[in-house]
């Protein structure tokens, strides 16, 4: 199974990184909720993968009987996908915020930050 | 199992993030509540002043200081450990940090606390403290993208157009990066199975070398990133000159820094096997940030964007320290992150004022400004020696021990074999200082000493300088010139700084003394 989702989080981080290297933000935006999905997925596939087996320690034992689904990278995702979402609807708002103002959805017109007229970034470094 | 309640005094290693997030908290609340928000900030950060100082006091006397929070031990528990480096660091933070709070009062639309500005500001200082403080990974993940959610109100906060797209740039960049770093983090989950830092010193060295190779190649990436190393600094430039200057200045004195505190922490500390692999990467980087920034600075003609440039060439110089990684070379890297979070923050600060009293943004129209503020222009000046590096200011002595570190490292004295890596950093240290001057000096000149705006009128006074007020002289000058006096002070007397650093970086080389302050087994 771990040979699948393997092959799952390298779906997923190609497609993101496609989407990152559009110029349109909001592309930009779902490229980069699709690589903190694809990462999620790599810290659930690195943490075993078990099917089945809940993590619950009978009763009266300290530890459990056998192999069980490991709880620590799901807590770890958890975490992730909060703060991404956070993150993802912050970045949302402010997409949003610069189509109104600025009237641009290309990354290539705005231009506010670097000075006019000049080569971009790379170049004018 | 913890049975016993945590000794009050070891509260000092959390409690500086505590009184942040509850501060912060506290002053989202009372947003509205009129004109004591600022004084209360200021009595909070103070209040964190002091739990840094007594825990830097402590940890010079004592060594580590760790506490574990709930009643797991380590390495299921998460703890806050503080060594040298990190104490100092944070204590540097908390004292720009009330700097900039002072300075923010000299503008009224800056001072007014309903926006949230003094929530955000400490809510970026708890996220920088957590981030120093913390003795595991997953959990310096998460300071990370408090400080990130931080920077992003407090770029974007009065939402003019410049800031919309500056938030755009440095948010996607940031969040990627931080991305980035959550990947590596899974993959060392996967291959040490654990991502308490203690532990991962003693359980890296038997996992699969290949993998720990790729996982600090990540580190390497996502850090390199965050602290704008050259071939992914691009975000700096374009968006640190776009908030306020106050804001400018806290980013540019906290944010960077923790990137490269967590570089040095994971390459030196955490993975030194898989560093050594990475090395000709490590040090090819160093050498392109150092020489690529200065000239960027020169290229540049606004005055804060140049001013970014310049931060890129730190991390530069932190940079090289990790590849010099002998006990000179991380002492030099960790004084430099020290000098740096003074340093960069005050020279925004100074640029803030040039831009009030010019009322100009880019260097070609300033002009003037020698005989209108006196003050003003030697306190640009002895900053930029100090980020050259110029004696006798504080940046000569980290760059004087990687000097060291460089020279001791290419064998050159030694008469053995020459490594020619290490006399490229050399060369590249000393031109990156030399190039740096131009850029600051170069600044200076068009600034101060040049009369009006570019072309014809250059022989006219600048129509638009003006005097700077009281209010300026007091809330804006003289917060940045005691930090200026800070720097100068502490480079003249640098025992203090330079033994601290030389022993952190004994910490981080070694670091059982690390280890046992978490209550894990040495490795034998």
């Amino acid at each position: 199974m771990e040979t699948a989702f393997a092959a799952l989080v390298g779906v997923f981080f190609a497609a993101s990184i496609y989407l990152l290297l559009s110029r349109s933000v909001i592309r930009m935006l779902l490229g980069l909720t699709l690589f903190g999905n694809a990462v999620n997925l790599l810290i659930f596939t690195a943490g075993r993968l078990t099917r089945e087996v809940p993590p619950i320690v009978p009763d009266g034992l300290k530890v459990p009987t056998e192999q069980i689904a490991n709880p620590l990278p799901q807590a770890l995702i958890l975490t992730a996908i909060v703060i991404g979402f956070a993150m993802f609807t912050f970045l949302l708002v402010l997409a949003y915020r610069a189509y109104q103002t600025l009237n641009a959805d290309n990354t290539d017109t705005m231009r506010l930050t670097e000075p006019k007229g000049g080569p971009n970034p790379p170049l004018s470094y | 199992m913890i049975q016993t309640l945590t000794p009050a005094a070891d509260w000092v290693v959390i409690l500086p993030v505590v009184l942040c997030l509850v501060g912060g908290a506290l002053l989202l609340m009372l947003r509205n509540s009129g004109g004591y928000l600022a004084s209360f900030a200021i009595l909070v950060v103070i209040a964190v002043l002091v739990c840094d100082a007594q825990l830097f006091a402590r940890v010079l006397a004592e060594g580590p200081v760790s506490m574990t929070m709930g009643k797991w031990l380590p390495p299921f528990g998460i703890s806050f450990t503080a060594d040298l480096m990190s104490a100092g660091f944070a204590l540097a933070a908390a004292v720009v940090t009330l700097v900039v709070l002072f300075y923010v009062q000299m503008d009224p639309e800056g001072r007014d606390g309903s926006t949230g500005l003094y929530s955000l500001i400490l809510l970026l200082l708890g996220g920088v403290s957590g981030a120093f403080l913390t003795g595991d990974l997953f959990n310096l993940y998460v300071w990370f993208e408090v400080m990130l959610i931080a920077s992003f109100g407090l770029m974007v906060i009065a939402g003019r157009e410049i800031q919309l797209d500056a938030t755009i740039k440095y948010g996607f960049l940031n969040f990627l990066a931080t991305s980035f770093f959550l990947a590596a983090l899974g993959l060392l989950y996967g291959l040490v199975g654990t991502l308490n830092m203690a532990d991962i010193i003693i359980s890296a060295p038997k996992a699969n070398p290949a993998g720990m190779a790729s996982v600090a190649a990540l580190f390497l990436l996502a850090f390199g990133t965050k602290a704008a190393a050259f071939p992914v600094n691009a975000w700096l430039p374009a968006s640190y000159h776009a908030p306020p200057a106050a804001i400018s200045a806290l980013f540019a004195g906290l944010l960077t820094k923790v990137g490269t505190y967590a570089l040095l922490r994971t390459m030196v500390a955490l993975l030194p096997a898989s560093r050594e692999i990475l090395d000709p990467v490590i040090a090819a980087v160093a050498i392109l940030t150092l020489l690529i920034a200065p000239l960027g600075a020169i290229a540049e003609t606004n005055l804060r964007r140049a001013l970014g440039f310049i931060v890129i060439g730190g991390i530069g110089v932190v940079v090289s320290g990790i590849a010099l990684p002998t006990l000179q070379g991380i002492a030099g890297s960790t004084v430099y992150i020290f000098h740096a979070i003074l340093t960069m923050s005050a020279l925004y600060l100074v640029a803030g004022l040039i831009e009030r009293t010019t009322g100009e943004t880019d260097t070609r129209r300033m002009g003037g400004l020698y005989a209108a503020n006196a003050p003003l222009s030697i306190l640009f000046l002895v900053l930029v020696f100090a980020a050259a590096g110029t004696p006798p200011f504080l940046g000569f002595w980290p760059k004087l021990l990687l000097l060291g570190a460089g020279t001791e490292q290419s064998g050159m004295t030694t008469g053995g074999q020459i490594d020619w890596w290490a006399v490229a950093i050399l060369a590249a240290l000393l031109l990156n200082a030399f190039l740096t001057l131009i850029a600051g000096t170069r600044i200076w000149a068009h600034v101060f000493w040049r009369q009006g705006h570019e072309g014809e009128r250059s022989e006219e006074p600048n129509a638009n300088l003006r005097a700077p007020g009281r209010i300026e002289t007091w809330l804006g000058l003289v917060p940045a010139g005691l930090l200026v006096a800070a720097i100068v002070a502490m480079g003249l007397w640098p025992d203090l700084l330079v033994h601290s650093g030389t022993e952190a970086a004994r910490g981080l080389l070694d670091p059982q003394s690390y280890i046992a302050a978490v209550g894990l087994e040495p490795t034998p």
